[in-house]
């Protein structure tokens, strides 16, 4: 009988020439930062050593008054993402599923896409407050747009087969929404979603730094009033962090690499 | 009945798109005039179109114009230079592009814009913080376009250089740019629009600039026809930018 002999890959080495340059970047970065900021010739505290940003990233860490501002802003991009995302769901499926719809309001929604948003804010505050409401309405308008197009966009990449089945089970409209389109668009959802998450994040933010008393906004606002250069750096970092990981997140979720690679 | 009578004459979607949005308008002007809608909230959109002259002229909107687009300009000139070097260098030495493109990928999806009083501290209140945030927030996308673009380049065309002994800047310049052109430009193009609007959200958030500052200072004084006016203004500044840039990306391609 023959002997089945399998291979198990080898191993990557983990100091690969790209893990290194990677590790020289870092390094070199860390380098030229420190040396700009004791050579004296930037105004004192505007760039800071990076044992002062080190610490003040542990202090702001260590606080709760960081975590409670993080669920403040967490709260407000997610009902802004839920908002925002159930009507562009629904927009971008009836764009996507009527070619006349299409052609007479798709347009709209694509050139209207990429204007900056946060030039509404004046409008939000005056419609819902100046409290949590406006910076929630900024996320649901950043987010509709990218989520409504790539619905729309999906819809139209449907296998005709799929639709033609549920119309021969004369499955009504909600049954062909709920039992095809969507389960056929989950990539496309959830790409919109990542797109309108990174937009409603940025929203919600910029809202906040422009005018309120809480959320991760307001931190990096109070931290730039205060001239408390570290800690500027230290929200900043972690903001950037947090993004870049969330978007990442979702991202392989949507296990986009598969579909490119495909 | 025929399937072609069916099917709509073309200039119907587009005639049901503007008609929506003027019934739309109309039911608004009908609402607020009834009392239904708040007029301190909601101003009449006779009030918002008439106001458009006063805007132009008392707010120099011109002017503000020329200076956003003074900035869009400068931006979009730094990240086309920049953009393309680092693409064309990341594509020339793979090592780079394999350590740097997810980088360059997750700075894409980095909320920069935050990062404003940073950039506050570092060139003041001023023109160059607008066009430094605008240049590093649209720089991701030139650069992947670039390296994307001079990756797709068609083995056969890189051969002929080949066979015509061409030096690597000569195989540079007449096969893998003009080749790469059309996505480079769609990088650029990405670039560009994100460079538009974080020059207007700047403007906005910090008070200073352009058109950005208009609709900051109409809403700080309530004007509200002037503000919904100045909002106006803007959106078709940015869709008139993106159509030209569109119309551009499509004559390039043919």
């Amino acid at each position: 009988m023959a002997e089945i002999v399998t291979r198990a890959p080898a191993a990557k080495p983990w100091f690969s020439g790209v893990t290194l340059l990677r590790a020289a970047i870092v390094l070199f970065a860390l380098v030229v930062w420190q040396i700009m900021a004791v050579s004296g010739l930037f105004y004192r505290g505007v760039v800071p050593s990076l044992p002062a940003i080190g610490a003040a990233l542990m202090k702001l860490l260590s606080t709760g008054d960081f975590y409670w501002n993080l669920w403040v802003t967490a709260e407000e991009i997610a009902i802004g993402l839920a908002i925002g995302g159930v009507c562009g769901v629904v927009a971008g499926l009836v764009i996507g599923g009527n070619r006349f719809i299409a052609q007479a309001f798709e347009p709209y929604l694509y050139y209207l896409g990429p204007t900056p948003k946060i030039v509404f804010f004046p409008v939000m505050i005056m419609w819902f407050g100046v409290g949590g409401g406006s910076k929630i309405a900024m996320g649901a308008v950043s987010c509709f747009f990218p989520i409504a197009l790539s619905v729309a966009a999906g819809m139209r990449q449907i296998d005709p087969v799929l639709i033609r089945v549920g119309e021969s089970f004369r499955a009504k409209p909600w049954q062909m929404a709920t039992k095809i389109y969507l389960p056929a668009m989950r990539h496309p959802i959830v790409n919109g979603l990542r797109l309108g998450l990174g937009v409603a994040l940025i929203g919600t933010l910029l809202a906040e730094t422009k005018l309120s008393n809480r959320g991760l906004g307001f931190l990096v606002i109070q931290a730039y009033n205060n001239f408390n250069m570290p800690l500027l750096y230290a929200i900043l970092v972690v903001l950037f962090v947090l993004a870049i990981g969330v978007n990442t997140l979702v991202a392989r979720f949507a296990r986009l690499d598969e579909i490119k690679q495909k | 009945m025929s399937a072609a009578r069916l099917i709509a004459p073309h200039w119907l979607p587009p005639l049901v798109g503007i008609g929506s949005g003027v019934l739309f308008l109309a039911a608004i002007e009908l609402l607020v005039r009834a009392g239904a809608i708040n007029r301190f909230i909601v101003p009449l959109p006779s009030e918002v179109a008439a106001s458009f002259p006063r805007v132009i002229t008392e707010e120099d909107i011109l002017h503000r114009f020329a200076q956003t687009a003074w900035e869009c300009f400068a931006a979009s000139f730094l990240l086309t230079g920049f953009g393309v070097a680092l693409g064309a260098l990341m594509h020339r030495v793979r090592l780079i592009r394999l350590a740097c493109e997810t980088w360059v990928a997750a700075f894409a999806s980095a909320p920069l814009v935050l990062a404003y009083p940073l950039f506050l501290v570092l060139f003041g209140r001023s023109t160059m913080t607008i066009i430094m945030l605008a240049f590093l927030s649209g720089l991701p996308p030139v650069v992947l376009k670039t390296v994307e673009g001079l990756a797709a380049t068609r083995r056969v065309l890189i051969n002929v250089g080949r066979s015509f002994k061409l030096t690597p800047a000569q195989q540079f310049w007449k096969i893998l740019f003009p080749s790469a052109l059309p996505t480079i430009f769609v990088g650029i193009r990405l670039g560009m629009i994100f460079a538009l609007i974080n020059v207007v959200a700047v403007e906005f958030l910090i008070n200073f600039g352009g058109l950005g500052q208009v609709i900051n200072e109409l809403a700080e004084r309530y004007d509200l026809p002037g503000t919904y006016a100045a909002i106006s203004f803007v959106m078709l500044v940015s869709i008139v930018f993106f159509i030209v840039t569109e119309r551009a990306e499509r004559w390039l391609r043919s």
